[in-house]
């Protein structure tokens, strides 16, 4: 999913649900009980649940770090938090579960493997539950732990356990791309079945949260070839160096490797892969996430915005006219022929909105016509680009198939967009 | 787990973080006109400015570092950021707190334990206007403070330099979107996802030099507010107080006034990996005095600007 790939083991996860479902406690939780709070947090935790009256220790102060947050008891924006055991690495993105805030929600997510849905077992799958978990596929992440919380409130009830949990997996079943859903019964407060196994719930025979998250296999993305979008063309001009020329960028997709062919893209130009540069050393070959430069044997012309392609099984796409699924995170709606900034990958331009094809209803997953996007629409636009980007369609290479709009008028981030489709006019 | 296992997932997790940095480094550097480095002669710093050079390399380093120097540094970190520039061929950019003080531009608090720390955020705005700088890198991790893990890796500030928690721009996957208007600027945090000891192990890994002061030492300290504040320069006894000789290093440099040693005897990285392996203090909970003088210190000092 991120640049942090599949060959670290390192997982990302991020908390998803509706207000109030206890994410960030959960989260306090996890950190609290793998031992990785450190002891002045804790006691500047104990001190602040004291003076917002909060009674014991409200562990989600530990991502709660805000002084509006604190004062409202709530999640605002999304924090990040790094743990470890002795089994792996973690970057845990806690998002706020309020629907004005789901653009920071997006932003969390859109880097995790895992999404963590949290369910108040009292009040059941909300909407804002539908929302998340709609987002969390659309992003694909590769599965959603539903955290079935607040057990302790319904008496540890399988029977409500089981009905929240054929709840979400029939909603996760019929979406356009399904995720696997593993359910645990918690107690986030008392720390059930988060890392420690819960006496609780003896009819639970799977495995903890922290079990769980231990233990994912994240899969590595097929293999469709290398790409690598450029960033920056690297010319010291002068020096021992005087005459190297090479391109910067992150590889996606595959290897590169030296003496490969590659093709320049758009402008289909072609040459050979003379040296590669990992950290300022050569090395033989560069693949997923690693931040490179590559000398060619022929002086292309190659620039910014360009990208570099190995001959490969699935050749990424050349195209201006694009279908994108979109989260809408601006206030000023999304209307058809209204115009944007884009950037994908390292290429930025305009982006025309050719027409909405629809706007997703996130409860009943109802595809609708509508005459504009509103914020924290999820829908589907086409959109005509300035420049043609080289990309893939966003479940076959998300490094790829991805972009973001720009409001041109204050500059704020508009969308988080999926390429469904690229294409050229007829 | 066996060790080997566990050292290939750690390396693999510092390989990881260490793409990461590069690519926000060369992605800033080009979207934005004219960028800076902020370096403060402390380790996270110097891990940032050696990501920089590699991300670059063989070219050089297509922009400045610049030095926000509140004139109570302590002399080793100085003489250790003049050769650092020397040695990796930087230019180097110093922008004084005392010259913000003698303009006017800043008032100094005065007694005992007046620290120009708050101070910077105007001298370090001054600089940012004055030279036209439109991006500036900072060393600052998410797993500082409470309030760093809630910012974006590219984090806008408006013509007054503020930095508005509440209206931040979303930032979904690994595009950054760097546009600004006049007057605006952007900071750049290309080591948002390390902690203390990803550092650490960089340090370890890429030999990276560092001031003594971060190895054990003797110094003659004082105890005031749990920590252990280096006697001379800003630090003046109070009456009651007593110095003494202790066996220290320390685990941030920042202005001396307020940033506290900790008792240690590891006396080289390998020592000193160790010792923050096994920390149960933060290192701002042990070292930074003005961080523990309320809940809000760190988000209250970055509104207005700072780091």
């Amino acid at each position: 999913m991120s640049i942090l790939d599949n060959t670290s083991t390192t997982l990302r996860i991020a908390t998803a649900g509706s207000v109030d479902d206890g994410k960030s406690t959960l989260i306090g939780r996890l950190l609290h009980d793998t031992k990785t709070v450190f002891e002045d947090q804790l006691a500047a935790v104990a001190k602040a649940s004291r003076r917002y009256g909060d009674g014991e220790t409200n562990l989600a102060l530990l991502t709660d770090g805000l002084r509006a947050e604190r004062e409202q008891g709530i999640t605002i924006d999304v924090a990040h938090r790094y743990f470890a055991t002795p089994r792996r690495s973690f970057i845990v993105a806690d998002t706020p579960g309020h629907a004005q805030y789901t653009r920071n929600m997006v932003t969390g997510a859109s880097t995790s493997d895992v999404a963590i849905v949290l369910v108040d077992a009292r009040h059941g799958v909300l909407d804002q539950t539908r929302r998340h978990s709609l987002i969390a596929s659309m992003i694909g992440v590769q599965a959603i732990v539903l955290a079935v919380n607040k057990m302790d409130l319904v008496e540890w009830s399988e029977a409500r356990f089981h009905e929240i949990t054929a709840e979400v997996r029939a909603f996760v079943g019929a979406l356009a791309h399904p995720v696997p859903v593993t359910a645990i019964p918690i107690s986030a407060l008392l720390g059930d079945n988060v890392v420690e196994a819960s006496s609780n719930t003896p009819w639970f025979d799977g495995a903890t949260l922290l079990d769980f998250l231990e233990e994912f296999e994240i899969h590595p993305h097929v293999e469709v070839g290398a790409r690598l979008h450029v960033q920056r063309v690297i010319r010291p001009q002068g020096g021992e160096h005087a005459d190297f020329r090479g391109q910067a960028g992150v590889v996606s997709g595959g290897w590169f490797r030296k003496g490969d062919a590659v093709t320049v893209l758009p402008s289909g130009l072609t040459s050979t892969i003379r040296a590669l540069y990992r950290w300022g050393d050569e090395v033989p070959e560069a693949g997923p996430g690693q931040a490179i430069v590559v000398q060619l044997d022929t002086n292309v012309d190659v620039a910014r915005g360009d990208a570099l392609v190995a001959d490969a099984p699935v050749a990424p796409v050349v195209g201006d006219d694009v279908v994108v699924d979109i989260c809408w995170m601006v206030e000023r709606a999304l209307t058809p022929g209204s115009r944007w900034w884009f950037k994908h990958g390292t290429r930025s331009g305009h982006a025309t909105v050719t027409s909405i094809e629809h706007v997703l209803d996130p409860t009943t997953l109802g595809q609708h016509d509508t005459s504009e996007l509103l914020l924290n629409d999820l829908g589907r636009v086409r959109l005509l680009l300035s420049e043609p980007i080289v990309a893939d369609p966003y479940h076959v290479l998300p490094e790829t198939g991805r972009l973001i709009l720009i409001d041109p008028a204050d500059h704020s981030t508009a969308a988080a967009g999926m390429l469904h489709r690229v294409g050229t006019p007829a | 787990m066996s060790t080997t296992m566990e050292h290939a997932q750690l390396s693999a997790h510092l390989d990881a973080l260490t793409d990461e940095a590069i690519t926000i480094i060369r992605e800033v550097a080009t979207e934005c006109e004219n960028p800076v480095l902020l370096f403060s002669g402390g380790k996270d710093s110097a891990v940032l400015l050696h990501l920089a050079l590699l991300a670059f390399a063989p070219a050089r380093l297509p922009f400045p570092v610049m030095h926000v120097d509140t004139g109570h540094n302590f002399a080793e970190v100085i003489d250790y950021r003049d050769q650092l520039v020397q040695d990796w061929n930087v230019r180097l950019v110093v922008a004084s707190v005392q010259e913000s003080i003698d303009k006017g531009r800043v008032v100094e608090d005065t007694g005992p334990r007046a620290s120009r720390n708050r101070l910077q955020s105007v001298t370090l705005l001054d600089a940012l206007a004055e030279h036209g700088f439109d991006a500036a890198f900072g060393g600052g991790r998410r797993d500082e403070d409470k309030a760093r893990a809630k910012e974006r890796i590219l984090s806008f500030r408006d013509r007054q330099g503020r930095w508005d928690p509440r209206q931040q721009r979303p930032e979904p996957w690994d595009i950054l979107n760097p546009r600004i208007r006049k007057g605006e600027h952007l900071r750049a945090f290309p080591l948002s996802n390390w902690t203390e000891l990803d550092i650490w192990r960089y340090i370890e890994r890429h030999a990276v030099p560092l001031p003594d002061i971060y190895l054990s030492h003797t110094r003659t300290v004082v105890q005031r507010d749990g920590m252990l504040l280096a006697v001379g320069g800003p630090v003046v006894l109070e009456p009651g107080e007593t110095a003494f000789d202790a066996v220290v290093r320390y685990r941030t440099v920042g202005d001396a006034s307020c940033t506290g040693a900790v008792k240690s005897t590891a006396a080289d990285v390998h020592d000193v990996l160790a010792e923050v392996a096994a920390a149960r203090i933060t290192e701002r909970g042990a070292t930074r005095a003005d961080d523990t003088f309320s809940e809000s210190a760190m988000e209250d000092r970055k509104r207005e600007g700072y780091f």
